[in-house]
Parts: structure tokens; C-alpha cells; sequence
């Protein structure tokens, strides 16, 4: 009794959004502050300097832009692809994984296919195998868990390693030359199964497809019977069953839908941009997807900002590597601290610290 | 109390933001007053606008990667560039980044780009296509001379030849032991750990064996593949695994610390590669070729500045400064090593002496007396050009990257796989 702690945490009720921007908005505040503090003792640089050049170094030029605006779509197109399962308390962190293995199943496409069939079927062909691919790497791990209750976390992830060695092996069948190790840009001089370009914009052909795909998702999800579903499932899946969903019909139809997103991403890197298929082409985006999702409440519109911000900070980061010389870890090291603000502000928007500044009742003056 | 709470959190975002788009505008205008004050002061000097960018496949902290950034940051020094003039990209990855990458050079002002690994190939030439007023140049890279772009470079250097030298080194060692009396002259074998079954690496590998059979007759070799080009920890089992087989001197050709840091632990002889790993293993290294890539960049840059011809290939040798051997590390190498490697580099650059001459080795115990190589790269590897003329074999003449591959008697490959 004498020793009672200083203070208690209670969950608040629901914030008006105002406000819980405001307080996201202060943790970037602090967030830049300790960046900027770090950086000056670490560097001696000045980090209103280093902040304009990460500001130069992702939307320097126009070529800048679009390149933010192309990786953007792609973490946001394989964040859409694991929101589902998410909502649905699905733990599927095979993203990673699906899109690797639809990358490969296109890049298939386009080396053995590639002078065979008219360049129009060859995509359709393409689409419809790295679609299929994805649906059926995520439907794995969603059957067994429909069927049997395993662990789908353990299972999604060990699908990824599978197709990491699958991608690997297939890279040494495929090879230019003999024992490079290296696929290299597939029909670099026919373009066969390369996806359209529009106009001089090699980028904005994934950007439209990703931009069409957020709102279906977004539609999806919130005004549609199977997004209804989806939510309840999640909510408690003995209420769904008691209310008559099919919940192993939900998970497996949902991971079916995950995957085959996950197959779109696939498709716009190796048909859209890369024209080549290697083990790091998903590039840990799958695993950054999860984050995405998770920072936007699972809403595709928050999405977008969510991948903004993480995209904005990768490309920054470099950028303050290279014009200062300094090692890339120092840019990541920015970028864990402002997540670190980011995904902490989130405690204060649910829960409520309490002082006991004195004999006071529910105190509810403190943020 | 939560009003004014509200209102003071607005503030800072509001002050957040003004900060924000501050400090954007000021780092601007700076930029802007820097290249006027270029302009200015350096007058129309083709010299003092030239741009180069270099893209780099990882950091200092591949041996690899540091290699070129040193002759990079030599090139400035050496030729009076101002730092600002050579931009580096570290961290590119062999993929549409890449092309990104040399998008942003060019826009960043840059007339040529300098790529580094042997995956950039095909996006450097993306990009050549679409930029044909720069230079890209490209090492390591085998697709030059089929390309007919005007504007695209490989370049490699006759690294065989400096892998013979460590050779010799390595046999000389090894002559030194069985002297000793630590093994017998049918135990003399040495260990490789090799990063893919591609042609640069056999060629490596057996131009060392070469060198090291030149002076020890009875070695005989194991070589093992990571299938990476830079995996410390698989390069530190590799040497290990090949250590434990009973290989009495460690080489490698991948390049992280993993196989020297295995051999000084085991206190097992090392030749390295790519430079000196004297200081972390000071009592096993005893010498490393390198490829110097200064003397290219140079010749690349003065060809730019003079408006001379780029060749498709550019093989730099011994004579060209661009094949060095590190100092020889008195403390582990045999006695009169570096005498030795001086004589064997004086026949070899006068060309009396062949690295690949088809007196010296046998393929499936058979003399050598005609090869088709690979040059022209194509997906089914279609051997095109006759590379076994005059009693040797030609290596890096018909293009600059390596395409000796073949299995020579004495070396056994423990795995293929990569």
C-alpha cells in the first residue's frame, strides 16, 4: 500500500482522428529530433543537411519520383496481398515466399515460352501462371490449417525458405553463361513477355495496376459479404460458426485471394520491371508488407501512406550513405528510430497513462 | 488541459512541417550556388565538368568491392579530379536497380558509369541503350563485342597470369614443408574454395595450380564451390572442410574474410586474393594477386577527355600495371619467394613462358590440341572460337572476361553443384 506505483495505464475509448494524428504527428516530431541528436554526435554532420539530402535522394528528380512511386506499388501491392489473411487473425508471413515463387513461375514462362507463342498470349499465359503460383504457395499452409490446426506462422515462413532454394535452383539450370550464377534480363532483345510500357513511363503500367487493386481491396473488404466474413473470423471463429460461415471455406478462399495478389507482384517484377528472376528479387518486402499492413490498421488507404513513409525512408537512407560516405547501417539506423516513434505512438492512441499527481479520480488530463 | 494539449501537439506539427520544407529549400539553394561557383571558377575546362560515377555491387567490406573503390579513389587523386566530380553508389543490387542506379549518374551529370559486377551486365546495357551519349563501362562483363553498342565496355584484366605468380609462392611453400619433413611430396595438396563452376573462377583455380605445379611437381588440388560470391560463413567451412581433408595450403577466389580468418585459426598457409589479409592473418598469408583497376579507369577517362574510341574489350596485363602481386609476408612464405615470382613475371611478360601451355597440363589424360570456347555468350554455352593456337591455350585475347574452362588432371572438384 505505501509503495503504490507513480503511475497506471488504462485503454482509452476511441480517440477522434484529429487526435490521434496529432499524437502521430508528435511521435515524427520527437522521432526527427533524436535522429537529428544521434546524428550530430555520431557524425557531427548537420542533420537539418542530412534531412534535406534524404528529401533530395527520394524526390530529387523526376527519375526519383518515379522510381519511389514503382517501389511504393510493389510493397504496397504485396501489403494489399497479406491484409486479408491479417483481418481474418491470420498470421501469414509467407509473402515473402509467394511472391518469389510467381516470379519464377513468370520468369518459366518467358525463357520457355519466350519464341514459342505470340507475345499476347505469352503474357496471358504469364499472368495466369505466376497468379496461380502465389495462390497455390499461400493455399498450402491455409489448407493444413483448415484441416488440421497447424501453426500457419511456422508453416507460411517455412514456404518461403522453400521457395528461396527452388529460385536458387533454378538459376543454375537457366544460367548465361555456364556457371554464372546469374539469369540476367530474359529476351533482353526480343522484349518477348515483357509487360506494355505506357509511353515514356516505364513504371506507370505497375503503378495503375496497384493503384486499381488498392480500391478493389479496399471495396473488398469493407462492402463486400466475403469482407464481412473475413472480419468475423477474425473476430472469433466460434461466433462465425455459430452464425453459419464456413471458416475453413473462409481461410482457404481468403489465402487463395492472398496469394494470388501476392502472384500480381510477382508478375510486375519480373514481367513489369526486372525482366530477370533472382533469390533477393522480393528483397525482405514481403516481411516490410507485414509492417505496412499493421501501421494501417489493415486499411488499403492507410496503406498507401504506411508504404510511403517506409519506401521514402529506404531511398533517403541510402542516399545520406552515399553523399556522406558514411556506412549504409547509419541509414537504417534513422529508420529504426523513426519506426520505433511510430509504432510506439500507437500505444499512446490506445491506452492512457494516469499520474498520481495527487488524491485525484481517473485523472483523465494526461495524453 | 486536453485543449491546450491539442493545440500545443498541433504547433509542433506545424513547426514540424515548416521545419521540414526549410531545410529542403536551403539545401537547394546551396546546391545551386555550389555548381554556379563551379561554373564559374573552373572555366570551360573539359576536365572540370567531366562527372563519373561508379556503381558498386556491395561496400568497403568486401574485399572485392574495396578493391575497385581504392582504384577508384587513387584515379581522383592521381589525375586531380575533386571529390565531388567521382560519385559512388554502393549497395547495387544486380537487378532493375541497377539500371536505376545508372539513370540517376547520368542525370546527376555523369558522361561515363563504371559498374562492378558481373550481374550489372545486363541493365548497364538497358541503360547504354537508352543514354548513347555515355560511356558505360562494364567489368567483368562478356557481352561487349556482341552488342555493337558504341558505347558499352567490358573490361577484366589477364588475372591468370597473377594467379600463376601466387601459384609459384604457393609451390614454393610447399616444397619448403616437405623439406621440413611435415608431409611427404604425394601429400603436397592444396585446397581452393571457389565461389560458382564459372569460367573466371576455373581459370583461376587452374592457372594457380599451374603456378604451383611449375615448381612442386607432385601437387595435386581439391576444390570446393559456395555458390555464392560473397557467404562468409560457407567460404570459412569450405576452408575448413578442405583443411580437415588434409590440404596443406589454402587459396580462394570469393570474396569475403571467411577462408583467410579459417587458415590463420588453423595456422594453415593462404594465398589470398583481391589484396593483402597480412594484418588479420599475419602469421599464414603469404601473398594475393589483385586486378588493379586504376589503370582502366584512367585510360577510360582519358579516352573521354581526348574524344578517342572506347574498345569493346580492354584486357589489362602485367605490362598495363592492371595484375599486381601484393608484398610477399616474409613471416609465413618460403625463403627467396619474391626473387623467384620476379624471375617467372619477367618469362611470363616477355612471353616466353605460357600460362596455359598445352605441354603442361591434360585434359582427361589427354594433351590438349584444340578447344572451342565459349566467347560468344548464348544460352546453350555453344563452344565458337578456337582458342588453342601456337601451343597454348589463349586466354582473355578474343574478349576480355576469362572462358578457360576446363577440367584439368591433378584437381579434383568436390562438389558442382553451383
Amino acid at each position: 500500500m505505501n509503495k503504490e506505483s507513480r503511475f497506471h495505464i488504462s485503454k482509452r475509448k476511441a480517440l477522434p482522428w484529429y487526435k490521434a494524428w496529432a499524437i502521430r504527428g508528435a511521435a515524427i516530431v520527437l522521432a526527427l529530433i533524436v535522429c537529428a541528436l544521434i546524428t550530430t554526435l555520431a557524425t557531427g554532420l548537420n542533420p537539418l543537411k542530412v534531412y534535406g539530402t534524404m528529401i533530395q535522394g527520394a524526390l530529387g528528380t523526376p527519375r526519383k519520383v518515379w522510381t519511389l512511386m514503382q517501389n511504393l506499388a510493389i510493397l504496397l501491392c504485396i501489403s494489399l496481398a497479406v491484409t486479408p489473411a491479417f483481418r481474418m487473425r491470420f498470421w501469414n508471413i509467407g509473402a515473402e515466399g509467394q511472391v518469389l515463387i510467381s516470379a519464377l513461375a513468370c520468369a518459366a514462362c518467358m525463357i520457355l515460352l519466350g519464341d514459342k507463342v505470340p507475345n499476347a498470349v505469352l503474357i496471358l499465359i504469364m499472368i495466369a501462371a505466376s497468379v496461380a503460383a502465389g495462390a497455390i504457395w499461400a493455399v498450402i499452409p491455409a489448407f493444413f490449417k483448415a484441416k488440421f490446426n497447424t501453426n500457419e506462422t511456422l508453416f507460411t515462413l517455412m514456404m518461403n525458405y522453400v521457395a528461396t532454394q527452388l529460385v536458387a535452383y533454378f538459376v543454375i539450370v537457366w544460367e548465361v553463361p555456364k556457371g554464372a550464377g546469374k539469369i540476367g534480363i530474359i529476351n533482353q532483345s526480343t522484349q518477348a513477355g515483357w509487360l506494355p510500357q505506357i509511353g515514356d513511363y516505364k513504371y506507370l503500367l505497375n503503378i495503375l495496376v496497384v493503384a486499381v487493386l488498392t480500391v478493389l481491396m479496399y471495396v473488398y473488404l469493407n462492402y463486400t459479404k466475403h469482407g464481412y466474413e473475413i472480419a468475423v473470423v477474425g473476430e472469433s471463429e466460434r461466433t462465425a460458426r455459430y452464425v453459419g460461415i464456413k471458416v475453413e471455406k473462409v481461410i482457404i478462399r481468403t489465402l487463395l485471394l492472398s496469394g494470388a495478389v501476392c502472384g500480381v507482384a510477382g508478375l510486375l517484377l519480373v514481367g513489369g520491371t526486372d525482366h530477370t528472376v533472382t533469390t533477393t528479387i522480393a528483397g525482405g518486402r514481403g516481411f516490410t508488407a507485414v509492417m505496412v499492413s499493421w501501421l494501417a490498421k489493415f486499411n488499403p488507404i492507410g496503406m498507401i501512406f504506411a508504404s510511403l513513409l517506409l519506401v521514402f525512408l529506404g531511398r533517403g537512407a541510402s542516399e545520406i550513405s552515399t553523399v556522406y560516405g558514411l556506412n549504409n547501417s547509419f541509414g537504417d539506423i534513422l529508420t529504426g528510430v523513426i519506426l520505433f516513434f511510430i509504432i510506439g505512438s500507437e500505444f499512446f492512441i490506445n491506452y492512457q497513462l494516469h499520474f498520481r499527481v495527487k488524491a485525484e479520480k481517473g485523472g483523465e488530463a494526461n495524453v | 488541459m486536453k485543449k491546450t494539449l491539442s493545440i500545443l501537439l498541433a504547433l509542433a506539427l506545424v513547426t514540424a512541417l515548416l521545419v521540414g520544407c526549410g531545410s529542403t529549400t536551403t539545401t537547394s539553394t546551396n546546391t545551386q550556388t555550389a555548381t554556379t561557383n563551379t561554373e564559374t571558377t573552373k572555366t570551360d575546362d573539359a576536365k572540370a565538368n567531366l562527372k563519373v560515377g561508379f556503381i558498386f555491387l556491395h561496400d568497403e567490406n568486401s574485399t572485392y568491392d574495396l578493391n575497385f573503390l581504392n582504384a577508384a579513389k587513387e584515379t581522383c587523386k592521381a589525375m586531380g579530379f575533386s571529390e565531388d566530380q567521382f560519385i559512388y553508389r554502393t549497395n547495387i543490387p544486380e537487378g532493375q536497380e541497377c539500371y536505376d542506379t545508372a539513370a540517376e549518374l547520368v542525370d546527376a551529370g555523369c558522361t561515363i558509369v563504371f559498374a562492378d559486377s558481373f550481374g550489372h551486365e545486363d541493365f548497364m546495357i538497358q541503360a547504354a541503350k537508352e543514354f548513347p551519349n555515355v560511356q558505360f563501362c562494364h567489368a567483368t562483363g562478356t557481352r561487349a563485342h556482341t552488342e555493337g553498342l558504341s558505347n558499352y565496355h567490358n573490361a577484366f584484366a589477364s588475372i591468370y597470369e597473377g594467379r600463376y605468380l601466387a601459384g609459384v609462392a604457393a609451390g614454393m611453400k610447399l616444397n619448403e614443408m616437405i623439406e621440413a619433413g611435415e608431409f611427404t611430396a604425394e601429400e603436397a595438396k592444396m585446397g581452393y574454395v571457389g565461389a560458382f563452376t564459372y569460367a573466371e573462377v576455373v581459370s583461376g583455380y587452374s592457372s594457380f595450380f599451374l603456378g604451383a605445379r611449375s615448381v612442386c611437381p607432385t601437387v595435386t588440388m581439391e576444390v570446393t564451390f559456395t555458390g555464392s560470391w560473397y557467404d562468409e560463413t560457407a567460404e570459412k567451412e569450405g576452408a575448413n572442410k578442405l583443411i580437415a581433408n588434409g590440404c596443406k595450403l589454402i587459396s580462394q577466389h570469393a570474396d569475403s574474410m571467411g577462408a583467410p580468418t579459417a587458415c590463420e585459426t588453423a595456422g594453415v598457409p593462404d594465398v589470398s586474393y583481391n589484396g593483402s589479409t597480412k594484418d588479420a592473418c599475419p602469421n599464414t598469408f603469404i601473398v594475393s594477386s589483385r586486378i588493379d583497376w586504376a589503370p582502366y579507369y584512367q585510360y577510360v577517362i582519358n579516352a573521354v577527355l581526348n574524344g578517342e574510341e572506347i574498345p569493346s574489350d580492354y584486357t589489362g596485363t602485367i605490362g598495363t600495371g592492371s595484375v599486381k602481386l601484393t608484398e610477399v609476408n616474409e613471416q609465413a612464405a618460403a625463403a627467396g619467394t619474391a626473387e623467384a615470382i620476379e624471375a617467372v613475371k619477367a618469362e611470363l611478360t616477355a612471353g616466353t613462358r605460357h600460362v596455359y601451355d598445352v605441354s603442361t597440363f591434360t585434359v582427361g589424360g589427354e594433351a590438349l590440341s584444340s578447344y572451342l570456347a565459349d566467347v560468344d555468350t548464348d544460352a546453350a554455352y555453344t563452344g565458337d572460337t578456337e582458342v588453342v593456337l601456337d601451343g597454348y591455350f589463349h586466354e582473355s585475347e578474343f574478349r576480355s572476361a576469362p572462358y578457360f574452362d576446363l577440367q584439368i588432371d591433378g584437381i579434383t572438384l568436390l562438389d558442382t553443384a553451383f
